[in-house]
Parts: structure tokens; sequence; C-alpha cells
């Protein structure tokens, strides 16, 4: 790894102003991605990964304060200004349930020549074969006639293949899939993740995946990044999920909670307790309150980062 | 071309509607008070006399019989005579209608002219000095009936400001030449007839009745665009077109709009027919000759066959109006073509 990476981000926080108080949405995210890795961003609902995707992508609302040391991207600062040239052309972002994602008054096929025609200035002629092509790429049988098709007349999984045509129409350095396969049922969810996974080889394009699969994770990327209640708490490589070699306690619970094919309902172990209220002051370790192994001293920052390998690092004092 | 099968299906779809019209409105006839063969007969006539002119109208047929002999009639256009005006009620209709249409759309027009950029502009600030100003708008629009703005503004602008010319119809023809009648609205057939003058007054004369109107109109064609607007702005497929770097004035004017024409259109039909009724009060006051005024005068006059041949055509207006929406609506939304 010498190559410097795609996208570095220090120190980044994020606090929402509403009226019931300030909602400290992330703190302290440290992430690095390197050119043609695919890292996968896992955690519950509310952990905060979404929105740290939305802030990679400058799509946060005016509440959002925003502060870094620095985010950049292929070597630029990543700004509100920057990031509005780069979007749909070097970033590109995918999102889940995507029968809504889309316009749904436009066809598909001129949806995806919008998106051409805006960064770069085609006939439009040549923008209809490039759809087209678009569509091709993504696996979509017949793709003239689908060109012709409402995001209504194609199932969820054709959307989303759609989705993605539009996000690689401009063949982007970085893309970020939102939960891309929520609400598809398995055997689409694999055909879609197994598209991204050959895409992201054959352009050497990055990929952030943003799940709450744990396992899902594990088999498609290179990296795992676990997130709880607006902390990165363990990044590790992709192999370590598989092998159940994760440390954080929350992270341990995370793969517990994994349900087995064979689990019956009461199998399943869920993780006690919910998240915090992220408004007002939180111990350092946002995970104290549910976790087992917790101590006191927990509460008190700063919250030690402590490597277990160079590409392995746990945010927890007493974890093994 | 599912288009033209939506508009053959919906016109289909319209035919149980006429039909219910003309049997209500003949019902209604029958059943309001009164003997029409006593009323013609007049005060001297005799129990012999009175049966001649029942039988002579048809009166003493069975019910069926009469409403065949009313389908009869209305197949020839004959909605029969105005005891008031004593002149066919269809022909009577004819003349007046243009008047209201004119009034009406050119309201409907200040309307949306005012009401959609404002919605479009609210809901880009939510919040904002103009969010509280469409608020404002919409509930006095919403709030004052349209004959006390109306009379307002024949107070101010006529009696004290005296810049709106007397609040007397159409156009004065004392000043002016009536234009030889082609479209039956005066803005237009002014022009036909060459006649800049006419038409400079005649739009002076509509200027404030139809923004009396027009403000009526006004508040839930502004409300629903802002709301139109701020579920298309927030919702997931504007997101991925900022998401996928398209314009700001993109999302905002052809993306976003372009899903809040359905709901706007909507309440575009909405409006249209309350702007129909609320002519009646507007025409009362700028002496308007449409047929608003003119259902009035039938009304107090109690000259049936013109309210009911008023009754049958607003029913009918309505229908033809719910169809042009409906039209409207499957060329701005490809969901609505599937809908059966």
């Amino acid at each position: 790894m010498t190559a410097p990476p795609l996208l570095t981000i220090d120190k980044l926080s994020l606090d929402f102003d509403t009226r019931s108080g300030t909602v400290k949405a992330l703190e302290d995210i440290d992430l690095t991605l390197n050119k043609g890795e695919i890292l996968g961003i896992v955690g519950e609902s509310g952990s905060g990964k979404s929105v740290l995707s939305f802030a990679i992508m400058g799509l946060l609302d005016e509440a959002a304060k925003l502060r870094a040391d620095k985010i950049s991207f292929g070597g630029m600062a990543l700004n509100a200004k920057s990031v509005a040239e780069m979007r749909g052309r070097e970033l590109s972002m995918i999102f889940q349930s995507p029968r809504t994602a889309l316009n749904p008054i436009r066809k598909v096929g001129k949806q995806i020549e919008d998106v051409l025609v805006r960064h770069a200035p085609l006939p439009r002629k040549a923008a209809k074969s490039a759809a087209i092509a678009a569509l091709r790429q993504v696996r979509i049988p017949d793709p003239e006639r689908r060109y012709n098709a409402y995001p209504f007349e194609l199932s969820g999984g054709m959307c989303q293949r759609v989705m993605i045509a539009m996000a690689l129409a401009c063949d982007p350095t970085l893309l970020i899939a939102d939960e891309p396969t929520t609400g598809l049922d398995v055997t689409t969810q694999a055909v879609v993740m197994d598209l991204i996974r050959d895409i992201a080889a054959e352009r050497n394009m990055a990929v952030i995946l943003i799940t709450h699969d744990l396992a899902l994770a594990g088999e498609y990327c290179d990296r795992v990044a676990v997130m709880h209640a607006g902390h990165i708490v363990e990044v590790a490589p992709a192999a370590q999920v598989a092998q159940n070699a994760l440390r954080h306690p929350y992270a341990r619970r995370l793969f517990a909670a994994t349900p087995a094919a064979s689990a019956e309902l009461e199998d399943l172990a869920a993780i006690p307790g919910s998240l915090p209220d992220l408004r007002g002051t939180l111990p350092a370790c946002r995970y104290m309150a549910r976790c087992e192994i917790a101590r006191p001293d927990c509460a008190q920052a700063p919250l030690p980062a402590h490597d277990i390998s160079p590409s392995h690092l746990v945010r927890c004092r007493y974890c093994p | 071309m599912p288009l033209l099968l939506t508009l053959l299906r919906r016109i289909g779809s319209a035919i149980p509607s006429v039909f219910g019209v003309i049997l209500v409105t003949f019902v209604l006839a029958r059943a309001l008070p009164g003997d029409p063969a006593a009323y013609y007969a007049g005060a001297s006539a005799t129990p012999d006399s009175i049966a001649q002119i029942r039988s002579q109208l048809g009166l003493d047929q069975p019910l069926i019989v009469q409403f065949f002999g009313y389908l009869g009639q209305l197949a020839h256009g004959n909605l029969g005579q105005s005891t008031s005006s004593g002149q066919a009620v269809l022909s009577d209709l004819i003349e007046r209608l243009p008047a209201s249409i004119e009034l009406t759309l050119t309201a409907l027009m200040f309307a949306l002219i005012v009401a959609i950029p404002l919605g479009i502009w609210a809901a880009t600030r939510p919040g904002s000095w103009v969010d509280h100003l469409c608020r404002l708008l919409v509930t006095l629009g919403a709030a004052f009936p349209t004959f006390f703005t109306a009379l307002t503004f024949v107070y101010i602008f006529y009696f004290q400001l005296d810049v709106a010319p007397e609040p007397l119809g159409r156009l004065s023809e004392i000043y002016y030449t009536m234009p030889p009648r082609v479209t039956g609205l005066l803005l237009i057939d002014t022009l036909l007839a060459g006649d800049p003058e006419a038409f400079r007054a005649a739009f002076a004369q509509l200027i404030l009745p139809a923004i009396s109107l027009g403000l009526f109109a006004l508040a839930p064609i502004a409300r629903v665009t802002r709301a139109a607007m701020l579920e298309a702005l927030g919702s997931d497929y504007c997101r991925t077109a900022r998401a996928m770097g398209l314009s700001r004035g993109r999302i905002l004017f052809v993306i976003a709009l372009r899903n809040a024409a359905l709901p706007i259109l909507n309440v575009l039909g909405m409006v249209f027919s309350f702007l129909l009724g609320a002519n009646v009060l507007i025409e009362k006051v700028f002496a308007w000759p449409g047929i608003g005024a003119y259902a009035v005068n039938a009304v107090i006059a109690s000259d049936y066959a013109a309210v009911q041949g008023f009754v049958l055509m607003m029913a009918l207006l309505f229908i033809v109006l719910n169809l042009v929406v409906d039209l409207f609506a499957s060329m701005a939304d490809p969901r609505v073509r599937y809908d059966d």
C-alpha cells in the first residue's frame, strides 16, 4: 500500500441543531479508503452510518454542523463546493428502496441519460445509446426495451440495477451503496451484491457498503468498520469477521446476533439496551451502558484506540 | 396509444353521470312545489281548462313516459322556455355563458400566476418570510368571503381612488361598441374586431371581479403547490438527483415540479368548480351578465325551466371539467394511465 488512499477522513464530527438540543450524530470519525477497495460500514439503525455517507457526499441539510480536521478525496480537499462538482461524476451513491429512489414519472433510460448529459455534453442520440449501454452493463436483459420502462413497471431488483447503472454511468472512482439490498428478496440481494463487486473489480472502483448485515459485509468487503452511536468502534479486515475475530464487545454482540440458517426465533441473540440518546453529555464510550465488560473509567475521555494489527483497530479500553 | 384509450374510457365512464344528472334535474322539477298547469292556466282558470293544459303539457302521462318525452326534448336541444326572459332557456344560457367563462378563466389565470410561484418559493424556504407570506395569503383568501373582498375592492378602487371603471357589467356600451360576437369572450372578440380601445375597456372592467374571484382560488392552489413541492423536494428521487449531481434548477423545476403537478392539477379542477359557484356572488356585485346572475334571477322568479337548464348545464360543465383534468393527469403521470 504505497499509493495514497483515495479517501481520507480525519476527526470528522457532525452535530444537528434541533429544537430539543444538539444531537451529536458523529464524533471523531477517522477513516481511510484505498482505490478499488470495498469497505463495509456496519451498525444498527441510528448508528450514524447513513449520515456519514451523506456527509461524504455533501448531501446533509442545513441543520447539520460538520467539522473535520481533514476530508480529502483523490488528493483534493472535499468541501461543499468541490463535492458538488464531483457528485455523480467522481463519487456516486445508490440507496435503499430503489423503487422510491427513482423518479416515478420519467422513463428509466431518460433518467440515466439526464445524468450522462449533465456531466458530459453529449448529443441526445449518443446519450441514448450510452444509457442503453449502461443498462446492459448492469446485466439488465433487453436493455433497449427497458430503456422505455417507468420505475413502477420494474421489479425492485430491476430498479436497483437501474440505480446502479445510473450511479456508474459516469464511471465514478467511489460508489457509496447505502443498504442497497434492503427490501430485496434474498436471491436478488446476492445478484445485486455480486454485480456491485464485479463492476468494482472491473473498474478498480472503491465502494463503501453501508449495511446492518455484518455477514453480508464480511462476505463482500475487504475491510469492515463497525459503528455504534456515531463512533467507529472497530475497523478490521473482512476475514476477521468470518473468523469471529472481532474484539469490540459491540461488534462481538453484533456477530452473535446474526441469525444462522438453522436458528429458531428464540435462539436469536438480541443486543441488550438501545442506542443512547445523542443529545446532552455522553460518556467517552457510548456503548458503556450496554456493555457487559464496562467499568466506571470507560466514561473518561479520551476513548483509547488500540491497534491489534496495522489493519485492525479497536476503540475499547478493556476488550481482550 | 394508452392516452387515447384513457380518454375513451373516461368518456365512457362519464355517460352514466350524464344520465344521472338528467334524471335528477327531471325529478327535481317534478318535486318542486306548485302545479305548472295551474301556473300556466292563470288565475281565472277553471278545473276543466287546467286539465286541458295539463294534457297539452303531457303532465297527465305516467312519469316514465314524461321522462322519455323530456329526454326527447333534450336530444333536440330544447330546454324549455324561460318565463322571465320569454326566450328559449338554451339560447339564454349560450348568450350568457361566455361572460362567466371569461371571468372564471381570467380569475383562474390570475390565481395560477400568483399561487404557483409563491407555493414553489415557500417550499424551497420553509420557515422564511416567503413561507409566512404564503401562509398569510392562504388564510386570508380562505377566510374572506368573495362578495366581501369584491365590495371592498369596489369601495377602495372605484369609490375612493377612482382608478377602476364603474362596476357595471363587461363593457360600457355608451362609450364603446360591442364587438361582433365570435367567441363571446370580449377580450378576444375586441381584438378580432380590431378595436384596442374596447379591449382596454373590457380588460379594465374585468380586473376587479377577476381579482376578487381569483383571491379566493389562490388560497387552495398555493397551499397545495407548497405541500406538493415540499413532499417532492424531500423525496427519495430528489435525493437521488442531488446525489447524481443534477443541477438545482433542474431538480426544482423539472423533477420536483413535474411530480407535484398531479396534486396541483387535481386541486385546479376543484378550484375551477368552486369558481363557477362563487361566480354567482361576484356577478351580482359587478352586474356581470353571466349565468350565475341569470340563475339567481331565475330562482327568485320561480322560473323552473331556467333553473333546470342551469343545473343541467353546470353539471355537464363539471363532467367535462373532470374529463379534462383526468386527461391532463394522465399526461402528467404515466401511472394514472394504467389505473382502471
